[in-house]
């Protein structure tokens, strides 16, 4: 059952048989040409905000999106560092169960940690998950341009895990670090086999809807806190 | 929804002036959106090249009109071989009923939303509550509204409307609520609608664009609240216009960050996201069923429309609303249309009918502030020009026909126009008692401002008269 | 508003020009293109190529909205008519009256003295048609005395936008509110603009209103000694 694929489609067929009026239409733009006949992706870094070549650009970058953000941004030189800091979070706040999924700089985190762990990639209890205040993730990637975290469901323990607990921690790779939105894509797709879902997490959630008024932590976490190991 | 018949430039005149005489309130709305001018113009310096940024954008949104029947084919594939169901619906109805088909199919109870302008246009919520489904808004302005029962006021600021007390006094029908400050009130709505998405047994989201090569929707958000409406109930269904593909996932580097800074001054919003299917083997969590219905509902009729086709490259960021100093006066509300401002009054006669939504594009400066705002380059206020002269050659009003003839008569005729001058002073000397009250011809100028005396000597007339002192001097 | 037709003209006999008007020109008919009538206009604009066709000299107009119509708004009226190339050349030697002068003769100081504080109001077809900014401050910051004090609003449209002020009279009244009370914080006594339209609306209201400002056409202020 497709509905009215058919009609749809005839119809959509038959409006461009019309073509487009020239005062409205404006291809022969420079950006146009570089749009269809050139790299897009190239052209669109020349508008993009700048990052700058070397990994120490990408952090600076990221750093300054992150203080606009109020994202909590660490860069640390080893994981004991980095448990150093989650431990002082979870004590300051007093977390009493801890989010978190199976993989390598996460495991070891929540082992330092000692809370009970709720294992969102084993199949998680909803409620179990939404009675921890802090939740534990990888990420696929740091992107510097917008000071954003890649998540995909394999690199950060699926969909819930990032947007439920109320202070996510990102535990990323100095690799992980990357330039811009067109790298962030081309790595997804160069992975291989696409997941069913990814997202860019760029700042606590946040709301302005009432007043125009700058609130954080609207459905999803309040605080973020990006903790880079630089190791 | 009330069944009463409401006559659209009735309603309009009526609610635009209204709001146009709240002072008050027009302060609230231009102090609101003088934050998000601020905060945007920065951003935007934060580009390298922020305008060859919108001539790029333009064109791919051109690109995905232009190959929109291979792109809408290719995003069906790439849907159906990810696990998701797809559905074209050609009106509301065939959307409304499919909707309600799977609702029953799964014997779901509690829906949750997140934000969809989609929906608002086929009235989904209305159906569903009739049907007695427990349907929720997840949006914070979505909420909002839905609890004062009325509809957006902005299609991406929903609430923008209401002051805090106001929304303080909506919540305490719910339950308790302590403060109007804004973080209590976020925080209420937090924790009442926490409670919602662990229970909602259907997700029901929009798309802000189709990736035709990956089969993914994208949803740009702020809250969190369609991660969640994506993430924890068992069947997600997302509606979308079919207007709103991209040939690329690529394209999103641009349009994303584009959308964000656009429509609330940011870099990039807080969630941008992909969904393609229900949750895949090795996936942790997610929808064991996804669904896209894909609307036409007008679109095909604005699509054959080789001017305004134009319009369907809107990426809903809600831009031109918020520099329109014809919105900033009179509100979202008095459009009387699921989609406000500029794109509202262009889009709107096309999806809902010309003569009975004209009156949108009569009432405009013709400014231009929105065409200069948008980020794909929609050329909308002379959209407005075109709905105009197209209203006029399918059914010209009368007096002004009669008007329009005359204008051309007198003003096509020199000697005609000149003699006029003289006669037009008399008749200013001799209106004189009248003027300013209702036999005024200028009654509707009068009344709020002044007009200006009739000069004794035109420029005319004093051009004429110093060519023949010229001549006589020589 | 004859006084702005005559200053035109003595600021350009002042710069050394002689100045031709056509004496059977009568509007370029952006009253009927605008409220969709495109017949009539289009009548109303052959009458307007027609004043203009015996002569190869720029075309100055004094407001940008005019001028607009006929550079932006002519070649999609009259496209695919007899005369859609000559509505074309018409268009590329018609000037709004500040780009004309900054652009084409390339002066800025004219010699003009007015000693007040004065704000600019941008018309938006001048604005966003033609792109018309700076040309006119480059004009007034060259006038002596004149202090220019930029309201917060200079690019809002002040609400005249033709038959939209009558018919939909309570938004054109709203806007002319916030533009006149934009002018008034920002301490101008006058406000100057390059579209008589728009100053007819906005001192319609300031005056309505009891405003101690005044509005002038940027020709006035220039022909200013």
């Amino acid at each position: 059952m497709n509905g009215s694929r058919t009609q749809i489609l005839a119809k959509v067929r038959a409006a461009l048989a019309v073509p487009n009026d020239p005062h409205v239409r404006h291809g022969d733009t420079a950006e146009a040409h570089m749009i269809r006949s050139g790299d897009r992706v190239a052209a669109m870094r020349q508008w993009l905000p700048l990052v700058g070549p070397s990994h120490e650009d990408r952090k600076a970058v990221f750093a300054e999106c992150s203080a606009k953000l109020k994202t909590r941004f660490e860069v640390v030189d080893s994981p004991a560092a980095a448990h150093a800091i989650i431990a002082a979070i979870a004590k300051e706040e007093g977390w009493q169960s801890v989010a978190a999924h199976a993989t390598g700089l996460v495991d070891a985190a929540c082992a330092a940690l000692g809370l009970p762990v709720v294992l969102a990639s084993a199949g998680y209890d909803k409620d179990a998950l939404a009675a921890c205040a802090g939740g534990i993730t990888g990420c696929l990637a740091l992107v510097a341009q917008t000071g954003s975290v890649f998540v995909t469901p394999n690199s950060a323990g699926g969909r819930a895990l990032s947007v439920i607990p109320p202070h996510h921690i990102v535990l990323a790779t100095r690799a992980q670090l990357i330039s811009d939105l067109p790298a962030a894509w081309e790595m997804l797709q160069a992975a291989g086999e696409l997941p069913s879902f990814a997202s860019l997490i760029t700042g606590p959630s946040r709301t302005g809807d009432i007043e125009r008024i700058l609130v954080l932590g609207a459905h999803g976490p309040k605080k973020l806190t990006v903790i880079l190991v630089e190791d | 929804m009330s069944e009463t018949k409401i006559i659209p430039l009735q309603q309009f005149k009526h609610d635009s002036a209204e709001v146009a005489a709240d002072g008050d309130r027009r302060e609230f709305l231009r102090t609101a959106l003088g934050g998000y001018m601020n905060t945007r113009t920065a951003t935007q310096h934060g580009y390298q090249d922020w305008e060859a940024a919108r001539s790029g954008a333009a064109e791919i949104k051109w690109e995905a009109i232009d190959r929109l029947p291979e792109l809408l084919e290719q995003f069906e594939a790439n849907l159906i071989k990810n696990g998701t169901k797809v559905f074209w619906a050609s009106d509301e109805e065939e959307a409304r009923q499919y909707i309600l088909g799977i609702l029953r199919e799964k014997n779901a109870k509690h829906v949750i939303k997140s934000k969809t302008m989609t929906s608002e246009e086929i009235h989904l919520n209305s159906l569903l509550e009739a049907e007695g489904f427990d349907v929720v808004e997840s949006d914070l302005g979505e909420y909002i509204v839905q609890q004062n029962k009325e509809a957006p006021y902005h299609f991406v600021f929903p609430c923008m409307h209401l002051k805090r007390a106001e929304i303080k006094a909506i919540f305490e029908k719910i339950a308790a609520c302590p403060s109007d400050d804004p973080e209590a009130l976020t925080m209420f709505a937090r924790q009442q609608l926490r409670e919602k998405y662990l229970r909602a047994d259907v997700g029901i989201s929009g798309g802000n664009f189709g990736i035709a090569e990956t089969g993914h929707i994208a949803i740009t958000e702020n809250e969190g609240n369609a991660r969640l409406t994506c993430a924890m109930p068992k069947v997600h269904i997302a509606i979308m216009g079919i207007e709103k593909m991209l040939p690329r996932l690529s394209d999103l580097s641009l349009l994303q960050p584009m959308l964000g800074t656009a429509g609330a001054g940011q870099r990039i919003t807080c969630y941008n996201s992909i969904y393609g299917g229900p949750k895949k083997p090795g996936e942790t969590d997610g929808p064991e069923e996804m669904h896209v219905v894909l609307l036409d509902n007008g679109r095909t009729t604005l699509l054959a429309d080789p001017e305004q086709r134009d319009a369907l490259r809107c990426i809903r960021c809600g831009a031109c609303l918020n520099v329109c100093p014809i919105f900033k006066n009179i509100g979202g509300h008095s459009y009387g249309t699921t989609y406000q401002g500029p794109i509202g009054a262009v889009i709107t006669p096309h999806y809902k009918g010309l003569q009975e939504f004209k009156h949108l594009a009569y009432a405009s400066s013709l400014c231009g502030a929105c065409t200069e705002t948008c980020p794909v380059k929609i050329d909308l206020h002379h959209h407005l020009l075109r709905i105009r002269r197209n209203s006029v050659s399918e059914h010209p009003p009368l007096m002004e026909k009669v008007a329009m003839k005359g204008f051309a008569f007198a003003f096509t005729r020199p000697w005609l126009y000149h003699l006029g001058t003289p006669l037009a002073r008399l008749g200013h000397w001799l209106s004189k008692p009248i003027q300013g009250t209702k036999l005024d011809p200028g009654y509707l100028w009068r009344k709020t401002r002044t007009l200006p005396d009739m000069p004794k000597e035109s420029f005319h007339e004093w051009f004429e008269k110093r060519e023949q002192q010229k001549k006589a001097g020589k | 508003m004859p006084q702005v037709g005559v200053s035109v003209v003595e600021v350009f006999e002042r710069l050394g020009h002689s100045v031709d008007y056509p004496r059977n020109q009568t509007c370029c008919g952006q009253p009927a293109f605008n409220g969709g009538f495109h017949p009539e206009a289009r009548e109303v604009a052959a009458t307007f190529l027609n004043a203009f066709r015996d002569s190869r000299d720029p075309v100055v107009v004094p407001s940008g909205s005019c001028a607009a119509m006929v550079k932006v708004f002519y070649p999609e009226l009259f496209a695919g008519t007899a005369r859609e190339a000559e509505a074309k050349a018409l268009g590329a030697r018609t000037w709004e009256f500040s780009t004309f002068i900054v652009e084409q003769l390339g002066v800025t100081d004219l010699g003009a003295t007015f000693a007040k504080k004065v704000t600019f109001h941008d018309g938006c077809h001048g604005l966003r048609e033609l792109g018309i900014q700076s040309a006119p401050r480059r004009l007034l910051e060259k006038v002596r005395g004149l202090q220019l004090a930029e309201m917060k609003e200079c690019a809002t449209c002040c609400g005249f936008g033709g038959s939209f002020a009558v018919k939909y009279a309570p938004i054109s009244t709203a806007m002319a509110e916030v533009k006149c009370k934009s002018a008034y914080a920002s301490g101008a006594e006058v406000i100057v603009s390059n579209d008589p339209s728009c100053l007819m609306q906005i001192n319609g209201y300031a005056e309505k209103q009891g405003m101690p400002i005044q509005c002038l056409h940027l020709a006035e202020v220039l022909n200013s000694r």
